[in-house]
C-alpha cells in the first residue's frame, strides 16, 4: 500500500508543476506588474524601486523567478505579498482556515442529505417523493449560485434570522467558549446553506441513479432472493456498490475545498480566500496569488490521493489491479 | 431526435421557452419601451408599474394603463402611487429612434407610455428601465453561450481528435496538459485569464475576451471525452477500410471519426452553455467583464452586491430570474437530448 501511495504521489508531482508554472506565466503575461502601482506614487524613489525590484528578483528571466520561487514554496517560505507587505502565509492562513470551515460545513450539509435522500429516491422510482426529489435537485442544479445567495441575503436581511457577512460578530472576543462556538456555526450557516443546497442537488440526482442501476442487477435481486430484509439489501449491497464514484467526487471536493465558494465568499462576504484571491489577481500581487494557487494544488493532490486510497481499500478489484499489480 | 423531444412536455416547453429568448434578444431594440443607457434621473429604483385594466374605481378600462409614481421619500428612495395620474399604454408607439437589426432606422416600440414612465420591472440606481436593459443583456448572455461553446467544442473535438487518433507522445503531451487545465480552480483560472487583459476595453474586445477566456478554460474536458470516443471508433472496421484505400489522416479524423461523436457533442454542447452564461455573469458581476452602460444580466446584478439594496429594491434582482430560466431550460433540454440519444451513446462510450 505504502508503495502504491508512493507511485500515486510521484505521478501527481508532475501536476503541482504544472499547474504552479502555469499560473506564473500566466501572471507575468499581465501586463504590467505590481510595481506600476508604486512608480504613480511620486512618494517612493526610483531607488527604493531598484531595491524592490532586487529583493523580489523582478528583472531577472520568468523561468529562474519561478525556480527560486518553487524551491522556496517547498519549504513553505511562500514570500511577500506586495500590497500587504507580510509573508504570505500569515495572511493566508486564518482565510484558509475561514474557507475550509465553510467549505466542510457545507459539504457535511450536501453528503448528510444527498445519501439518504437519493436511497429514497431510488427505491421508488416515480413515486411522489421521488419526483419531489427530483424537482428539487433539478431546480437547485440550475439556479445559479450567486443568485441564491442573493435570494438568501434578501431573506436574511427581511427576517434577521441570519447574520448579513463577516465569520463572526464583533463581540466575539469577550464570549464564552460555547458561545463563540455558537456564534460561529451561526455566521458561517446562511453561506454554507447556499453551497451547501447547491451541490446537494447535483450530489441527490447521482446517488439516486447510481442506486437504481445497482439495485436493478441480479446481485440485489439475489440478495432478496436469499430472504435477507430490505434494509441489508440496500445498504450492506447495493449502497457499498454504489459507492464508487462518489468516492472520485469526494476526492474532487476535497481539492477544491479551498475554491470551490471563491464567488459565495465574495456575494456573501465571508472573510474567505475568495476576497482576498480576487484583490490579489487585480493588483497582481505575483507571491500572494501563486501562494493561493499553491495551497489549492496541495489540496488538490491530497484530495486525489485519499480519493485513490479509500477507493483501493474499498473495492478489491481496484486493489488487486493498481496495489498488488504494482507490486508485481 | 425532434420527435422525442416533442414528445416530452418538459423538454419542448423549454425549447420553446428558448426561442422566444433569443427572440425577444433579437428584436431587443424595438420590443425593450426604452434604450439601455436612457437614465431617469428623477426615478432611480423605481418600483414596478403595474399594468391595469380597471382603475381605483372599479371601472374596466379596454386599454391597459399604468398609474404615475410620486416619490415620497428621496433619500431612500420610497414611491407612493398617485393615483390620479393615468398613462395609458400605446402600441407600436414613437419612442427614442433605434437601428432595427442596425440597418431599418425607426421609432417605434411594441409598447410605451405618453408623458408618464412605464418601468415593467422597475428601474435601476440610475433610473435606467430594468426590463429594457434586461432585453439588451439578454444578446449578450445568450450569445455568450453560443458563441463560447462552438469556439470550445471547436477546439475541444480537434485537440481530441488528434489526441486519440496518433496516440503516442502527442496523445501524451495534451492529456497532461488538458489535466492541468482541469484541475486549476476554474474560479481562480478565470480571475488570472482576466488579468492579462487590460481592464480598459471597449465593450466588443471585452466580450470576445470573455468568449476566449471560457473557452480556454472549457475545452479541455471535452477534448479528453472526444479522445476516449475516438480511441473506440479507431479500432472500427470502417476506420480500416477508410485507411486501405488511403484516407489521409485528417480526412479519417474529419469525416469518419468527428461525425461519430456528433451526437454526444450535441448534448454535452446542450448542457455545457450555461457554464459559460455563469461565467460571463460572475465576471461581469465583479465589475471585470461587460462594463455600464452596457447591459448583461451579470453586471445588472452587481448593484445586488450591497444587501441594503436588496432588501429595499427586490426587483434589482430580475436578471438572476432570467439566468436561472435560460439555464434551466437548458438543462432540461440537454437531457432530454441525452435521453432520446442515449443507447446510441452508451455503446459508443463502452
Amino acid at each position: 500500500m505504502i508503495f502504491y501511495i508512493l507511485k500515486r504521489l510521484y505521478q501527481l508531482i508532475p501536476l503541482l508543476i504544472g499547474i504552479t508554472f502555469l499560473s506564473f506565466v500566466i501572471i507575468q503575461l499581465a501586463p504590467g506588474d505590481y510595481l506600476d502601482q508604486l512608480r504613480m506614487n511620486p512618494q517612493i524613489s526610483e531607488k527604493t524601486l531598484n531595491q524592490m525590484i532586487k529583493i523580489y528578483g523582478l528583472d531577472q528571466p520568468i523561468l529562474v523567478q519561478y525556480f527560486k520561487w518553487l524551491i522556496n514554496a517547498i519549504k513553505f517560505d511562500l514570500g511577500y505579498s506586495f500590497s500587504y507587505q507580510m509573508p504570505v502565509l500569515d495572511l493566508i492562513k486564518d482565510r484558509i482556515l475561514n474557507t475550509l470551515f465553510l467549505s466542510i460545513t457545507s459539504g457535511v450539509i450536501a453528503w448528510f442529505l444527498a445519501i439518504p435522500l437519493g436511497i429514497i429516491a431510488a427505491l421508488k422510482p416515480n413515486s411522489l417523493i421521488d419526483k419531489f426529489i427530483q424537482l428539487f435537485s433539478f431546480t437547485f442544479m440550475s439556479l445559479p449560485g450567486f443568485f441564491f445567495a442573493f435570494l438568501m441575503l434578501f431573506f436574511a436581511v427581511k427576517t434577521g434570522i441570519f447574520p448579513t457577512g463577516g465569520a463572526y460578530s464583533p463581540n466575539y472576543e469577550s464570549m464564552t467558549f460555547f458561545e463563540k462556538i455558537v456564534d460561529r456555526l451561526w455566521h458561517v450557516s446562511l453561506p454554507a446553506l447556499v453551497i451547501g443546497i447547491g451541490s446537494l442537488a447535483g450530489l441527490v440526482r447521482l446517488v439516486r441513479s447510481t442506486m437504481i442501476e445497482q439495485l436493478q442487477s441480479e446481485y440485489v435481486l439475489f440478495a432478496r432472493a436469499k430472504g435477507l430484509s430490505e434494509r441489508e439489501v440496500v445498504l450492506k449491497h447495493a449502497l457499498k456498490n454504489a459507492l464508487n464514484p462518489f468516492i472520485t467526487i469526494l476526492g474532487f471536493e476535497i481539492a477544491s475545498l479551498l475554491s470551490g465558494s471563491a464567488l459565495i465568499e465574495i456575494i456573501i462576504n465571508w472573510p474567505g480566500m475568495g476576497m482576498l484571491m480576487l484583490d490579489a489577481v487585480l493588483s497582481q500581487d505575483l507571491y500572494l496569488v501563486m501562494g493561493g494557487l499553491y495551497i489549492g494544488a496541495i489540496m488538490l493532490i491530497i484530495g486525489n490521493l485519499i480519493a485513490d486510497i479509500l477507493l483501493a481499500k474499498l473495492d478489491p478489484r481496484i486493489r488487486q489491479r493498481e496495489v498488488e499489480g504494482a507490486l508485481k | 431526435m425532434m420527435e422525442s423531444i416533442r414528445k416530452n412536455k418538459l423538454a419542448f416547453l423549454s425549447l420553446n421557452i428558448l426561442f422566444v429568448l433569443y427572440f425577444l434578444a433579437i428584436f431587443a431594440d424595438f420590443i425593450a419601451p426604452y434604450p439601455y443607457d436612457i437614465q431617469h434621473r428623477d426615478a432611480p429604483y423605481h418600483p414596478p408599474t403595474q399594468i391595469h385594466f380597471f382603475d381605483e374605481k372599479g371601472n374596466f378600462h379596454l386599454r391597459p394603463f399604468v398609474y404615475g409614481y410620486k416619490m415620497i421619500d428621496p433619500i431612500n428612495k420610497y414611491y407612493e402611487v398617485d393615483y390620479s395620474k393615468k398613462y395609458p399604454i400605446y402600441f407600436f408607439t414613437a419612442g427614442e429612434s433605434h437601428y432595427l437589426f442596425g440597418i431599418f432606422k425607426t421609432d417605434k416600440h411594441l409598447f410605451g407610455v405618453k408623458d408618464g414612465k412605464i418601468f415593467l420591472l422597475g428601474s435601476d440606481n440610475l433610473g435606467r428601465d430594468i426590463f429594457s436593459r434586461m432585453l439588451y443583456g439578454a444578446r449578450i448572455s445568450l450569445s455568450i453561450g453560443l458563441i463560447g461553446v462552438f469556439l470550445s467544442f471547436t477546439i475541444g473535438t480537434v485537440i481530441g481528435g488528434i489526441s486519440g487518433y496518433f496516440g503516442g507522445k502527442v496523445d501524451n503531451l495534451i492529456m497532461r496538459f488538458s489535466e492541468i487545465l482541469m484541475s486549476f480552480p476554474s474560479f481562480y483560472l478565470m480571475l488570472a485569464l482576466r488579468a492579462v487583459f487590460p481592464i480598459t476595453l471597449s465593450s466588443t474586445e471585452v466580450f470576445f475576451m470573455i468568449v476566449v477566456i471560457l473557452s480556454f478554460i472549457g475545452w479541455a474536458g471535452l477534448a479528453r471525452v472526444v479522445r476516449g470516443m475516438v480511441l473506440s471508433i479507431r479500432e472500427q472496421e470502417y476506420v480500416l477500410a477508410a485507411k486501405s484505400y488511403g484516407a489521409s489522416s485528417l480526412r479519417i479524423i474529419l469525416k469518419h471519426i468527428i461525425p461519430n461523436t456528433y451526437s454526444y457533442l450535441l448534448i454535452a454542447a446542450t448542457l455545457s452553455i450555461p457554464g459559460y452564461i455563469l461565467g460571463e455573469s460572475a465576471l461581469s458581476l465583479l465589475g471585470l467583464g461587460i462594463q455600464e452602460p452596457y447591459a448583461s444580466w451579470g453586471n445588472m446584478l452587481s448593484s445586488a452586491m450591497s444587501y441594503t439594496a436588496v432588501s429595499s429594491y427586490p426587483w434589482i434582482l430580475a436578471p438572476g430570474l432570467a439566468i436561472f430560466i435560460t439555464i434551466l431550460a437548458f438543462n432540461i433540454l440537454g437531457d432530454a437530448l441525452r435521453d432520446a440519444l442515449d443507447p446510441k451513446l452508451r455503446r459508443l462510450i463502452k
